[in-house]
């Protein structure tokens, strides 16, 4: 079995979010990437399926060469070698384009990517990637079982979960219940050392049209200031909801 | 104990010096600190109790021997790698970082560099594998500063040693497998042993009510007439250049693991200082506060600036045992420093386990006495800028 994992390189969770000057772009300055977390249940996975099944794992990413950290950070901890499409992501559908030149190219069976990226929180890109080769799509995958070449998946879907069956070659947008937070591997020093000799192979994008782009950024509005009033003195409370929030 | 929140501090871009690698060994070292080391340190320590759980996943991440060849279980890393996993550990503890340098500064390095071809071959996986815990003894009762007057000895029987004596203070002892032993044969002149548990005469009583390093077992390495086989001896170098040459290995990862206790306590202080709330504003903003804070993280800078150079020379091969000396006297110096400043600022949250601060702090004493007291640095700097030993 040959898989493809994919892997969005995204600022970490503690990061101070900034955008540039003209509000167009995140501003990358100061800030730390990580592997994308819904990208990394599904690597841990896909290693699983190596350590149990002999299948074979490919990183690959859509990206400038900043990302390559990352991506030996996925050899380190377990795959086998990377790919790097070299150019900017611009928007899902380009994306998808490249994940599906590479899947086709290379003849995997499985695509494993995040449910969404936590950096744009687009969450198109595996649908995306399914719809352009025709391939089945579980997405918010929390389970998975089977010998293959049919699996059975457990889905997150509102309010419960979903059992369905599928079978290769498929599409997964994974998500925690993939693999447990516990399980997620830490890469170990001979990992990092073996991960100097991987192949991370650079490639060309494929032509593909972007069909969204970018007006602009903003933040939330900052909190405003907490007004105490006394317990007992529900008048006020009123009124200043009336006149002030303006909610009732 | 509140979740580790630890982010290090990084005033000078001194990130842009260290290699993507590098990066990756900090924060795969850091990320199972905060996984392993952090939710379960503080009761260890206030137990005095050992965490031997953590030996598999220290020898798991690669903290055992971290540049030792990956042919005899190491992973091959440069100095700059060691130095960052030394600190990362001792960000999380001292005495977890002493299990590392002791195992693979005072055990692996000395088999790996002057073993013979069995003993790495027999020892140095397992070491790595954390299947064998290794002890160093050099230091004796009444030989600390000056291990040159040791009396612990063995003599040649003809098929075998015997080894007597006693060697004081030294980590790992209750529990290890083997011991590095440096003892006087019949000449007088110093050479390395290894000695293994369950050897006859060979016992490790332990040292009870330390104040410092509790989540590390400490005690003796007693030898009543212990007969060592001849092919345990280390072949490769003898006199007291030997353990001193494996004593610089591990004082350079203390010079990275005292600064990674620094940077705890920095991060710590700062973070608190930003919450609490005096006379209706947050303590940082008294200039008392800022004043600590901005003594800390120009030291915390100028140390990381102190190491990371040490490190380049180290993986030139050209540093030298005073200027590691010099640096682990410093990273230790304003670790203390800091640890205390820190401490006075949380108030008295500083002197709960809540926060690592005051754990640091008590661990940093034994840091500044074992690998060479504090003075013993100084006169090792002393002797090299004026030609001129003061030690005796
Ligand atoms: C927790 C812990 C773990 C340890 N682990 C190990 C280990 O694994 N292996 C090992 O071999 N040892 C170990 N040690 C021992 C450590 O290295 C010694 O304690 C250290 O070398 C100091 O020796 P000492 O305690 O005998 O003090 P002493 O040498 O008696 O020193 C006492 C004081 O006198 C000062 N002094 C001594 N000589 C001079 C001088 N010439 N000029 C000026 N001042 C001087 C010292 O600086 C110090 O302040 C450990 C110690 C501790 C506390």
């Amino acid at each position: 079995m040959k898989v493809l994992v994919c892997i969005s390189h995204v600022p970490d969770t503690t990061s101070k979010i900034n955008f540039t000057a003209d509000n167009s772009a995140f501003d990358k300055n100061g800030v730390q990437f990580v592997i994308n977390p819904y990208d990394e249940f599904g690597l841990t996975r896909a290693i699983w399926l190596k350590e149990k099944k002999g299948a074979s794992v490919t990183v690959l990413n859509v990206g400038g060469n900043e990302t390559e950290p990352t991506l030996r950070k996925a050899l380190a901890i377990g795959a086998d070698n990377a790919i790097r499409v070299d150019a900017e992501p611009s928007d899902a559908f380009f994306v998808a384009k490249q994940i599906a030149a590479v899947a086709q190219e290379g003849g995997y069976d499985l695509i494993i990517a995040g449910r969404e990226s936590i950096d744009y929180n687009g969450g198109q890109v595996p649908g995306m990637v399914a719809a352009l080769l025709n391939w089945p799509f579980v997405n918010a995958c929390v389970g998975m079982d089977g010998e293959g070449p049919e699996f059975n998946f457990t889905r997150e879907i509102d309010g419960g979960k979903e059992k369905l069956s599928a079978s290769l070659p498929l599409v997964i947008g994974g998500q925690k219940g993939l693999v447990e937070e516990s399980d997620l591997r830490i890469p170990n020093m001979r990992g990092i050392m073996q991960a100097r000799t991987k192949p991370l192979e650079v490639k060309a994008a494929v032509d593909a049209e972007t069909k969204t782009s970018v007006g602009s950024f903003s933040k939330p509005a900052p909190k405003s200031a907490v007004k105490m009033i006394d317990a007992e003195n529900v008048s006020e409370l009123v009124q200043l909801l009336h006149d002030e929030a303006k909610v009732i | 104990m509140a979740s580790d929140l630890f982010e290090s501090p990084d005033y000078y871009q001194i990130d842009d010096l260290l290699s993507e690698e590098h990066k990756l060994v900090r924060n795969a070292t850091r990320d199972w600190v905060k996984k392993e080391v952090s939710p379960i340190i503080e009761d260890y320590a206030q137990r005095a109790a050992f965490p031997d759980q953590l030996i598999k996943g220290l020898a798991e991440v690669g903290a055992f021997g971290p540049y030792i060849p990956e042919e005899y279980g190491g992973a091959g890393l440069d100095q700059i790698s060691y130095g960052l996993m030394m600190q990362e550990i001792e960000r999380g503890d001292s005495g977890v970082r002493s299990t590392c340098s002791v195992q693979s500064s005072l055990v692996m390095f000395p088999i790996y560099a002057y073993g013979s071809e069995e003993q790495k071959r027999k020892f140095l996986p397992k070491l790595a594998s954390g299947e064998f815990l290794g002890s160093f003894g050099l230091t004796e009762p009444n030989f600390g500063s000056n291990p040159g007057g040791m009396i612990t000895n063995y003599k040649d029987m003809g098929d075998h040693y015997v080894l007597n004596g006693a060697k004081m203070w030294i980590s790992n002892a209750p529990f290890c497998d083997v011991a590095v032993v440096w003892a006087k044969n019949e000449e007088g002149r110093i050479h390395g042993l290894i000695v293994e548990r369950g050897m006859e005469g060979f016992t490790t009583p332990e040292t009870h009510n330390k104040w410092s390093l509790r989540a590390s077992a400490t005690g003796e390495l007693v030898f009543d007439n212990v007969k060592v086989p001849k092919e345990n001896l280390l072949p490769g170098r003898s006199g007291l250049g030997a353990p001193l040459s494996c004593l610089d290995s591990a004082r350079y990862g203390i010079a990275w693991g005292a600064l990674g206790a620094a940077m705890d306590c920095y991060d710590t202080a700062l973070r608190y200082s930003k919450e609490r709330l005096q006379f209706g504003k947050p303590i940082a903003g008294f200039q008392l506060q800022q004043k600590k804070l901005a003594e800390m993280i120009t030291e915390i800078t100028k140390a990381q600036l102190m190491v990371w150079r040490l490190g380049t020379l180290k993986n030139e091969g050209k540093a030298t045992t005073a200027q590691i000396s010099m640096a682990k006297r410093n990273s230790v110096e304003i670790a203390l420093k800091i640890a205390r400043e820190a401490r006075q600022m949380l108030g008295g949250m500083g002197i709960t386990g809540e926060y690592s601060i005051m754990r640091h702090m008590m661990n940093l004493e034994s840091v500044v006495t074992y690998e060479g007291t504090h003075d013993i640095h100084l006169l090792i700097t002393g002797a090299d800028i004026t030609g001129i030993q003061a030690f005796k």
